[in-house]
């Protein structure tokens, strides 16, 4: 493999912007090693090769004419979930219902890529309009896990997770709705953001669940995923939820974690998170990264969320609420699939094309969500699941007051079978225990490699909460735990996924 | 006891405008109804005094001055359309035959 595939985003960047090596070279070597290895891993639902060369040559132009770059990450190449809107490539959300669609405008995500200099290497796979654990439910067929192929990579964004681990990209954009960055960060071994809610704009992100939603950042290290969030992060006067306050200094923060000291600061082990239910060698790579934190000099102090308890079951009942009236907007009339087998009217039409260009899970949860809003259910399902919604953030703010940042594992288990849970629904929204609390109260969290499972070698994640836009101290505890255990384990996670070299 | 039966789902399709088909219906019905008695542990929490929150954080509404900005142009709002004609979007018919 080469070198240049193994690189971070900021050791490439340095590189490119020294002129030692160029954009165009870097951007090559990735679409070479996407050529090579995603017929295997599927990352990837569309690879823009001649887009993404033609932005790599005109960042090297500008660099060669002397200019500055335009960000720190400029010419360095990025994954794209493909649930962001492009205007030169197809957005679909892993969807039938938009197969071949090519949105007019581009999402402010992508326009701040783009204007920061970011090689957009093409989109990447995802269950389909972000609902999923597995990345199973695309109608684009599954992601294979670099770590094993003939395991999930976690879902939805499996195939931004997986282009990192497969050394296909080092850099990608996820979007987490309950656990979507960060879970399959965990199930791959690398580092995945979501930030705080209304950190990084909405705009232009096809909607799963818009009180939840949130996009962020996919890399190998904590520095990369930093030095991506302050490139995507900031206020957006076409997002109403986009926060309008400065954007928290991450990558200071990493820089400073990074030196190893963590004295003074309180770290509060999530007591609901954890026991059965937990695999074993989860729990044990958890507690070594205690260990790790107290080694630090961080106070470890256990913290009581009892509603985190129910955060599943309200979860289950807001999203598909949500889910069931943003996807009533693809009925075939203005973009998108129109199927209409003979039908006469409009409303035939609609259903038909629902039918056919939607899969099992958009179909179940539309289902669940219009039963949940229906009158005689409303109060009982819906109006109790935004109450213990309110009570979740309460168990956040009381949290916080023992403690600077929350950790738990990221995910009860680490990568399954493709196949073992795509038809037993209640088992796949288990892997989502974790991480949904934090989208239902909207404040920041992440996932970080901790290690491998004894018992399988696959990656396990450690989840690193922190209030809303505090983000610094969280990416601060993030770089100083990385560094450690870098530095106990002899290297970085990622330099031991399985090669996936293909054969001469 | 089912939480929901095979004929609410199909009630729950047709407000959805999903025309599932009867093979779907079993598989739903099953599904849902263990989905909805999970989910029904909400029901456990004693919040009846606890305000309910429907946004992360308090939504007000935003205004901007009323200046003309550029927008979609025709050609672009039409790009993805199924179906056109002069310029419009084609639609079925929206009323059925009788109304």
């Amino acid at each position: 493999m080469n070198e240049l595939v193994r690189s971070t985003a900021s050791e490439l960047a340095a590189l490119i912007h020294s002129g030692e090596v160029s954009s165009a070279e870097v951007t090559r070597m990735h679409l070479e090693r996407i050529a090579a290895v995603d017929p295997e891993i599927h990352a990837f639902l569309h690879v823009a090769g001649d887009a993404a060369l033609s932005t790599a040559a005109e960042v090297d132009a500008a660099l060669a004419a002397g200019e500055q770059p335009r960000s720190p990450l400029a010419g360095v190449p990025l994954a794209l979930k493909d649930v962001f809107t492009t205007v030169d490539m197809p957005t679909t959300c892993g969807s039938k219902i938009l197969d071949g669609w090519q949105p007019p405008y581009d999402a402010t995500v992508t326009a701040r890529l783009r204007a920061a200099g970011v090689v957009i290497l093409g989109k990447t796979n995802m269950d389909e309009f972000a609902m999923g654990s597995s990345t199973e439910h695309s109608a684009f067929g599954p992601t294979r896990n670099p770590w094993d192929t003939r395991r999930v990579p976690g879902g939805s964004g499996g195939g931004s997770a997986a282009s990192l681990a497969a050394f296909e990209a080092p850099l990608a954009m996820g979007t987490d709705t309950g656990g979507s960055i960060r879970q399959p960060a965990a199930l791959t071994g690398t580092v995945g953001v979501k930030p705080t809610y209304g950190g990084v704009s909405r705009y232009g992100l096809v909607a799963c669940a818009s009180s939840l939603d949130q996009a962020g950042p996919c890399a190998r290290t904590v520095l990369d995923a930093a030095l991506l969030h302050e490139v995507l992060a900031g206020h957006d006067p076409l997002d109403s939820t986009s926060i309008d306050e400065p954007v928290p200094a991450v990558v200071d923060a990493v820089r400073r974690g990074a030196q190893g000291d963590l004295r003074g600061l309180r770290v509060g082990m999530v007591k609901e998170f954890a026991g059965d239910g937990y695999q074993p060698g989860v729990q044990g790579a958890y507690r070594a990264a205690l260990d790790q934190l107290s080694a630090l000099g961080a106070e470890l102090v256990e913290v009581s969320c009892p509603h985190f308890d129910y955060a599943l079951a309200a979860y289950y009942l807001i999203l598909p609420s949500e889910v069931s009236s943003n996807l009533a907007r693809f009925d075939g009339m203005r973009y998108g699939l129109r199927v209409d087998n003979g039908a006469a009217t409009a409303e035939e039409v609609m259903a038909a094309t629902r039918e056919a260009g939607f899969g099992a899970e958009a179909k179940r949860r539309i289902m669940l969500g219009t039963y949940a809003l229906s009158s005689g259910y409303y109060e009982a399902y819906y109006g109790q699941a935004q109450k213990v919604r309110t009570l979740i953030s309460r168990d956040f703010t009381a949290a916080f007051t023992k403690a600077d940042v929350l950790v738990s594992p990221t995910a009860p288990t680490t990568a399954f079978p493709i196949g073992e849970k795509v038809d037993d629904p209640l088992a796949m929204y288990l892997n989502d225990l974790c991480t949904i609390p934090a989208n239902m109260a909207g404040n920041t969290a992440m996932s970080v490699p901790a290690g491998l499972a004894e018992e399988d070698g696959l990656p396990v994640g450690l989840q690193i909460m922190a209030p809303a836009l505090g983000e610094a101290v969280m990416y601060r505890v993030a770089a100083a735990f990385e560094a450690a255990r870098d530095a106990a384990e002899g290297g970085p996670l990622f330099r031991r996924v399985p090669g996936l070299e293909v054969p001469a | 006891m089912n939480t929901i039966s095979r004929d609410e789902v199909a009630h729950l399709a047709r407000l959805a405008r999903l025309a599932v088909t009867e093979d779907e219906l079993d598989t739903f019905a099953a599904q849902l109804d263990v989905i909805l008695a999970s989910v029904a542990r909400v029901g456990e929490v004693a919040a009846d005094d606890i305000p309910p929150t429907s946004h992360a954080v308090p939504l007000t509404n935003v205004f901007r001055a009323d200046e003309v900005r550029p927008g979609l142009t025709q050609q672009q709002a039409l790009s993805g359309a199924p179906a056109t004609e002069d310029g419009r979007f084609k639609v079925p018919q929206i009323l059925g035959g009788d109304e």
